[in-house]
């Protein structure tokens, strides 16, 4: 891209920070860059659907499952929460990226416009939260602007945030911005020890995160101040369920204390979605067939109720609405009384109670073990 | 018997119920209970499992908490402490028992 040509949405100095290998660990590119033919979400499901799973569970067919448990067609309850997802451009590549985000996807940032029409669409419905995600949500230049109008309408607001984006020059202010508006930062920190977060998210990506959470540390965030809430979001670094949250979270606790005087609020559990880079690494690691497995051997009807597709509406940078994040990736598009390709500029609440998500093999990411989705895993209410 | 140490006896484990399912049961409850969350947690549970089935050299248990260890975040620098563990606590059991040998050797030496 030359600067004089580019007419985007993300300023081109920002662009240009992000150029430098320093902006952030980089452990792989981006399926896109490649021009990789896993790019095109046709052919992730069609890897998915390749794999052979007759006999296995349900003979791998997430609908079957659903029926099995008595919760077919899957039934989406009111919206509670809007996730927006500003981009795809990120200062990182992880190797597990679902959304397969990276610096070179800065062409798929949310406009100016399209952010005012999901605030429009907000005011329709009665979502109590809005969770902003990408990519790097924080590089889009609408992101305060968005914030901000989220907090007057007095809406609880999550930054799904990667932690390094935060040590970037012109976002050395974000934990103070967000500290000032309530805002709950839920970051991605695979493991409280370096090896595997780096194995993960690039060399130097742990050293960066615990220097970005001692700056939400020190804005008061991690403390049990419940306008400061610092969510740890965690996922197995390889071709395993994600393990016993509550347990984990101890762990986490006192490693992150011990080694690094890091403290947080709660820490969410999940597993790894088969869909973008992630499912490059199954094929090319020769783990897609018994992840897939895994995923539906591991069935848990328990997860069904709790799953976010039933109280989360997802749009995307392009105004296109989904039932979850990961149906965006795939271009799986709601179902919105039969039709499909819904802009959220014309979205009719009235639409999405009781739509039947839709739904498709990588479903069982989400339903395996203990629970996945953005929610994490289930809570063991009995202690 | 055309070989022994079979892959799938690991996840056909529960057919050990087939000749007493009433002892199995209790096994596997009891076990159960073992792995649970508690003063230890589930990761620590699964790095100590990992280290006991060093010493006792059962393939199937190396596989199963292997996994397990992953799963529930323990990473390969802590993995590999673990068999550290197992193998000084092994050595150290076959080399304690030199002191009787010098004792031995002690009394019937001039």
């Amino acid at each position: 891209m030359s600067d004089a040509a580019y007419r985007g949405v993300v300023d081109a100095a920002v662009l240009h920070e992000l150029a430098r290998p320093e902006a952030g660990p980089r452990p792989t590119t981006s399926l896109a860059a490649r021009r990789s033919p896993l790019a095109e979400p046709k052919r992730q499901i069609a890897a998915l659907e390749a794999v052979d799973l007759s006999g296995k569970a349900f003979d791998g067919d997430f609908d079957a499952a659903l029926s099995a448990c008595g919760a077919a067609p899957l039934a989406a309850a009111a919206v509670e929460i809007l996730q927006i997802n500003l981009g795809k451009l990120c200062n990182m590549t992880c190797r597990h990226c679902h959304v397969d985000a990276g610096p070179d996807r800065w062409r798929e940032v949310m406009d100016r416009a399209t952010v005012d029409a999901c605030l429009a669409a907000l005011d329709r419905t009665a979502a109590h939260t809005v969770d902003l995600t990408g990519g790097a949500p924080e590089l889009n230049p609408n992101f305060r602007y968005l914030v901000d109008q989220c907090v007057a309408r007095g809406k609880h607001v999550i930054d799904r945030c990667n932690l390094t984006v935060l040590l970037l020059t012109r976002h050395r202010d974000l934990p103070e911005f967000l500290a000032e508006r309530g805002v709950e930062v839920v970051c991605s920190l695979p493991h409280f020890r370096r090896r595997n977060t780096d194995a993960q998210r690039g060399g130097g990506a742990f050293e960066k995160s615990i220097q970005a959470l001692r700056r939400l540390n020190r804005v008061g965030y991690g403390a049990g101040d419940p306008d400061r809430v610092l969510t740890v979001m965690v996922n197995p670094a390889g071709a395993v369920l994600t393990g016993d949250q509550c347990s984990m979270e101890r762990d986490w606790r006192r490693g992150l204390e011990r080694d690094h005087g890091v403290t947080f609020d709660r820490l969410i559990a999940l597993n790894n979605m088969p869909i973008a880079r992630f499912l490059e690494w199954l094929q090319d690691s020769g783990n897609l067939d018994g992840y897939m497995e895994l995923l539906t051997a591991s069935f848990n009807p328990a997860t069904v109720a709790g799953l976010m597709c039933r109280n989360t509406l997802s749009v995307s940078w392009d105004g296109r609405v989904y039932d979850c994040d990961f149906n965006q990736m795939l271009e799986l598009e709601s179902r919105l009384d039969g039709v499909t390709g819904v802009h959220v500029s014309e979205l009719d609440p009235a639409t999405l109670e009781g739509r039947a998500v839709v739904t498709g093999r990588h479903c069982f990411g989400c339903t395996a073990g203990a629970g996945s989705s953005c929610g994490g895993a289930l809570h063991d209410t009995s202690d | 018997m055309d070989s022994y140490y079979k892959a799938e006896h690991l996840t056909n484990f529960a057919e050990i119920g087939e000749g007493n399912d009433q002892l199995a049961r209790k096994f596997f409850d009891y076990y159960g209970a073992v792995f649970a969350d508690g003063a230890l947690t589930a990761r620590e549970k699964a790095l100590i499992a990992l280290a006991v089935a060093h010493a006792v050299q059962c393939p199937y248990c190396i596989d199963a908490y292997s996994t397990d260890c992953l799963k529930q975040g323990a990473d390969l620098e802590e993995m590999t402490e673990a068999v550290h563990v197992a193998t000084a606590i092994r050595g150290g059991a076959s080399l304690v028992h030199g002191l009787q040998m010098l004792e031995h050797v002690t009394r019937a030496s001039m």
